[in-house]
């Protein structure tokens, strides 16, 4: 499996604030990797850091195998990305903006491929609109034939669904689909919704105040014998250490507000307990949770998570 | 580089707000012209004072389009690095303000080519801003009023310059005023960097132009020397000097000479100077910039 994205120890800080926390995945050829938070969770943050608009303060990024700080302008040449609001110029056509950012891109590229990426996206026929006459699905739309117009191996879409309505949430999913179906497209989606992510992704993460929280297929996350088990012990640091050494290790998943996030089949969670006990840990709280629906609104929807510290 | 400048000179020339500053110029030169035609006699009485009292004036040959078009640049440069500000502040600002610069920058690009690009672009509106100026208030001038010999007043005394020694002070107070009005495009360029809004840049560039041109121009002898040579305003102006001539024994202007020569000249590597420094600290800034836009 060829990595096309691989991300290591990736921290930013601005001022004393932490946007993005030590984060390491990575997102290999083919994967559609879905990257899920809440609004300020820094998924917006580490999709900039990837696209090179803001520096890291630490940590390491590497696309197509090349380093991002020395191969920039190499590696630019393969992705494409709508970040936020795919924002245009309004005064001009469709046609002008896909022109001008093709030519931005430093490939030529003939007037009828131009074209053809504005069919892929159903604007041909507003090709010579201004692009301020547009709906917003139009200029969500437009954003992503600008992003494909220089047929590049990755594709970075930040939230690309916000602001649509039900028709564009569901043209946008198709469309993604379809690049990397019949694309063969390599892309990184980020959004706040599990249940778009559900259907779009084959790999995913969970980022919770710019700390990954959970990571993996999205097909084993969401099964129902895989579950997400919570546990708080009496002695966190002496926990970790016991699970550090011992097979739970390959089920843990992170520490978050002073819990262990576990993902296993629940029929193994007397184990776990039986273990801890032996080592004299109290165990306060072994809870399993239905769903990986049910996990992601608990961490969404409390106020006082805080970021995890191993 | 070209291919990136063609595609910021599109974006400048399809922007409708590019055009208020060609407009604005073309109704302030035809309204002088206007003006003069009718009612030169008048200003021209102004003009002279008591010089008119002791000397006949010939109003007809002095009201010429060579002089039509010197009292246009007197009244005109001054003010038209509000208009060049327009679009140099505008430059990076409102890129960031549309959202458009995010995705500028996820092009293979670097920042710097990016800056330096949308820098010449800036310059070469300048440089047509004054093409323009130079089609109206010239060329327009000569064909409504004619041409003869231009009378310039300085320090109380009329210098009179031969007709066929004028266009050429013309060509090169033009080109000086290039470099000047890149001077102010720079400074809006490097306000614009540190902006996400198109205005602030556009109004600071022009609070700083007011303030040193007034500067420049208080008669407080404690700033002739302290304050004065710091200000690139006060270089600004140094196009004047290609209407200054060196005088013969016999008091009249020596054909193509300039009075001060060295003087422009340290004026214009000066303003080169102020160009490179703001455009130099616009690019490290801009590349050390996290684009949150």
């Amino acid at each position: 499996m060829q990595t096309v994205i691989s991300v290591t120890n990736l921290s930013k800080h601005f001022k004393d604030a932490v946007a993005v926390d030590d984060l390491s995945f990575a997102v290999y050829r083919g994967d559609i990797y879905g990257f899920l938070g809440q609004n300020g969770a820094g998924k917006s943050t580490t999709i900039r850091m990837l696209l090179s608009l803001i520096r890291p303060t630490s940590g390491r990024i590497e696309l197509f195998g090349m380093n991002l700080r020395t191969h920039r302008l190499d590696i630019l040449t393969q992705v494409g990305a709508i970040i936020e609001k795919p924002d245009t110029y309004k005064y001009l056509t469709a046609f002008e903006n896909i022109s001008l950012f093709a030519n931005m891109s430093g490939v030529k590229i003939p007037k009828k491929r131009l074209m053809e990426k504005l069919e892929l996206v159903d604007l041909a026929e507003r090709a010579n609109s201004r692009v301020k006459t547009f709906s917003q699905g139009m200029k969500q739309r437009l954003g992503i034939a600008i992003a494909l117009v220089h047929d590049p191996g990755l594709l970075i879409l930040d939230e690309p669904t916000n602001g649509l309505d039900p028709q564009g949430i569901a043209d946008m999913r198709n469309l993604i689909l379809d690049l990397s179906r019949n694309h063969q497209k390599t892309i990184l989606v980020s959004s706040h919704l599990l249940s778009e992510i559900e259907v779009m992704a084959n790999r995913m993460m969970i980022i919770d105040k710019g700390k990954k929280v959970i990571e993996g297929q999205v097909s084993n996350l969401l099964d129902g014998t895989n579950m997400i088990v919570e546990l708080q012990t009496t002695e966190a640091d002496k926990t970790f250490q016991v699970l550090e050494n011992s097979k739970w290790k390959s089920y843990l998943r992170s520490r978050q507000n002073g819990k262990f996030i576990f993902e296993m089949d629940k029929i193994q969670i007397p184990a776990l307990n039986k273990d801890l006990v032996e080592q004299g840990i109290g165990v306060l709280h072994l809870q399993p949770r239905h769903s990986l629906e049910d996990y992601f609104l608990s961490i969404t929807t409390s106020p006082h998570v805080e970021a995890a510290a191993n | 580089m070209w291919k990136l400048l063609q595609i910021e000179l599109f974006k400048i020339f399809r922007k409708p707000r590019t055009y208020i500053s060609f407009g604005a110029i073309a109704a302030i030169i035809i309204l002088i012209q206007l003006g003069l035609k009718f009612d030169g006699r008048s200003y021209l009485e102004l003009l002279m004072g008591d010089i008119s009292a002791s000397f006949e004036v010939p109003y007809d040959k002095v009201l010429n389009g060579y002089f039509v078009a010197f009292v246009i640049l007197n009244a005109l440069l001054i003010h038209v690095p509000l208009l060049v500000a327009l679009v140099a502040g505008d430059s990076v600002a409102g890129e960031a303000n549309m959202g458009t610069l995010r995705l500028l920058i996820t092009k293979p690009i670097t920042r710097t080519q990016l800056l330096l690009v949308k820098y010449a672009a800036t310059v070469i509106y300048t440089v047509m801003l004054l093409a323009w100026m130079a089609i109206l208030a010239l060329l327009m001038s000569i064909l409504f009023f004619g041409t003869n010999d231009i009378l310039i007043a300085r320090n109380d005394v009329m210098e009179q310059i031969e007709k066929a020694d004028i266009l050429w002070r013309y060509m090169a107070a033009f080109g000086f005023a290039a470099v000047a009005l890149s001077t102010v495009a720079a400074l809006a360029f490097l306000l614009s960097v540190f902006a996400d809004n198109s205005i602030g840049p556009i109004v600071a560039t022009m609070c700083i132009v007011i303030v040193f041109t007034i500067l420049s121009e208080l008669k407080i002898p404690m700033y002739d020397k302290t304050v004065k040579p710091y200000l690139f305003t006060s270089h600004m102006l140094a196009w004047k000097g290609f209407f200054y001539s060196r005088m013969g024994p016999d008091n009249s202007v020596i054909r193509g000479s300039i009075e001060n020569l060295p003087a422009i000249g340290r004026s214009f590597w000066i303003l080169i100077g102020y160009i490179v420094a703001f455009l130099g600290t616009a690019i490290i800034s801009f590349k050390r910039k996290d684009i949150l836009s």
